[in-house]
């Protein structure tokens, strides 16, 4: 086993930062490293590097470039939308809505603002994930100022009707935001069409490098400013810009722009081979999320009679690196918040398996873990006292 | 993973003694309110030691290990010695456990002595009949 070639099966946790991408960011550690806040020329090449990567989001987006906020990730632009926003319009009310399988970058600012006052509505999702436009209709008050649900899940991968809840929110005059870090770059976000206000991205979840993001805020959207100190983009978020950074996540939206079509079309097949052959070659599995209104690249099985963590240890000796919602594998000793919102039993959400594709998947690779699984749970479940073969 | 030694992970995938023993002298079976996990021990008794002892766990590489040692730290001491094997002393024999898998250690120390104590009640049972 020794000579088994690694395979990488967790392209949501990260991805490789795309040669190309490392190749446009280059210049701007040595060459042009001046600080875009500066007026000289070194200020002035850096600026540009930025500017041309805000051009490129904006244009992926179908927004203008003035919309575009770079952050430091997903975590800060989620952090960013929910806070500034609910400390801007707490004059105009005090209640926010979102769902129980957001992120934590969206749940915990959530928690914040609740010791601060807030009020908020955690709305539930159907067993395959989804949100019901409809209860978040039914969720809103006199008082909504912010509906926040999220583009994909990161963990089951279930894709939300978000124009129409978009919809539903233009409607009411509430603000709209979407925390799209599982979407962008993998399939068309346009956010006219998805009616949102505010979108949260982040560079190394499509080939971009780690440590940058954005955050889309419509013209017009009531929002405070996060950073202080400095007038980097409008004040709005203080701090000299990560320039190789930003120019990177330009590079990589631009790749992303072009080839993400062709990409999701060969990951959907990848997708459907194991969702196809994991039931196949192990018995007594259970597909999590929805079946079809998911992310390309996403795959999330529970294995009945084991558990997570025990099982990507075996994994990773045979080279192979996935994902579990494990109780085991969090230091809180809970299992995964998104697996419980859906419903599962704490003994399903421990065994479960989460495996996602991306630009340098293979069939090959789709192969070779479907070998190696089936006897990789054998094992486990030998050892399991909860395991009697059928 | 980070924070397993290399004793731990030795064990962790090639567990010794794993299995059931058939007509135990003595069964344990603790689950961790914690995370959900299940741990079952089986020994068997002859003159008061312990020949033989197995186990099957249903959890995370340290639980898989720790009840794996503990297995065969137990054969052939008595049962008054055998009660005496703490989690502490299985933490060590692995070379150590992250803090946050400590409890895991104690899941196995359970076991066993749920085990003896299953066997010492049927003993304490069987005489009185
Ligand atoms: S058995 Fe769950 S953390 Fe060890």
């Amino acid at each position: 086993m020794e000579d088994t070639k690694k395979i990488y099966l967790d392209y949501a946790a990260t991805t490789p930062t795309d040669p190309e991408v490392i190749a446009a960011m280059q210049p701007y550690f040595f060459d042009s490293f001046g600080n875009p806040s500066s007026i000289h020329s070194f200020g002035q090449d850096a600026k540009k590097g930025i500017e041309d990567a805000r051009q490129k989001l904006a244009s992926f987006l179908g927004a203008k470039p003035a919309e575009i906020v770079f952050t430091s990730g997903g975590t800060e632009s989620d952090n960013m939308s929910l806070i500034a926003v609910a400390h801007e319009n707490a004059q105009k009310g005090n209640h926010i809505i979102t769902t129980r399988i957001e992120h934590h970058a969206v749940l915990e600012p959530a928690r914040l603002l609740q010791k601060q006052g807030m009020k908020v509505t955690y709305v539930k999702t159907s067993k395959e994930g989804l949100v019901d436009p409809s209860d978040i209709k039914k969720a809103i008050t006199a008082k909504t100022i912010l509906i926040s649900v999220m583009h994909a899940n990161n963990e089951i991968g279930t894709i939300q009707p978000i124009a129409e809840i978009g919809r539903i929110a233009r409607e009411k005059g509430i603000y709209f935001h979407s925390d799209a870090v599982q979407t962008i770059g993998h399939i068309p976000v346009k956010t006219d069409e998805l009616n949102v206000d505010l979108l949260s991205l982040s560079a190394h979840k499509f080939y971009g490098p780690k440590g940058v993001g954005a955050l889309y805020i419509r013209k017009g959207t009531r929002i405070g400013n996060y950073l202080y100190g400095g007038d980097q983009e409008n004040g709005r978020r203080a701090s000299t810009h990560n320039t190789a950074g930003i120019v990177g996540l330009g590079k990589a939206i631009e790749l992303c722009e072009k080839q993400m079509d062709a990409e999701a079309k060969l990951q959907i097949q990848l997708r459907d081979t194991l969702i196809r052959e994991i039931p196949e070659r192990v018995q007594e599995v259970v597909l999590n999320g929805h079946p079809t209104q998911r992310l390309p690249n996403n795959v999330n099985f529970s294995i009945r009679y084991i558990e997570g963590e025990s099982l990507l240890l075996n994994l990773d000796m045979l080279g192979i690196a996935a994902s579990t919602g494990s109780a085991c594998t969090s230091t809180s000793l809970e299992p995964s918040h998104v697996l419980l919102a859906i419903g599962l039993p704490h003994e399903i959400a421990h065994g479960s398996l989460r495996l996602t594709l991306g630009r340098w998947s293979k069939k090959s690779d789709v192969e070779q873990f479907l070998h190696y699984l089936p006897e990789v749970v054998e094992k486990l479940r030998a050892m399991s006292p909860l395991y009697h073969k059928k | 993973m980070e924070g397993y030694s290399n004793k731990l992970m030795e064990y962790f995938l090639h567990p010794r003694n794993v299995g059931e023993i058939e007509n135990p002298s003595g069964k344990g079976r603790v689950g961790n309110v914690v995370c959900g996990d299940i741990m079952e021990l089986y020994i068997k008794v002859e003159n008061n030691i312990i020949t033989d002892a197995k186990f099957k766990t249903l959890g995370c590489g340290a639980a898989i290990a720790t009840s794996s040692i503990v297995t065969e730290m137990v054969k052939g001491k008595t049962l008054d010695e055998a009660l005496k094997v703490s989690n502490k002393a299985v933490v060590e024999a692995l070379g150590g456990l992250p803090q946050h898998k400590l409890h895991c250690s104690v899941l196995a120390e359970q076991a066993l002595k749920a085990a003896i104590e299953d066997y010492q009640s049927k003993q304490a049972g069987g005489a009185r009949s």
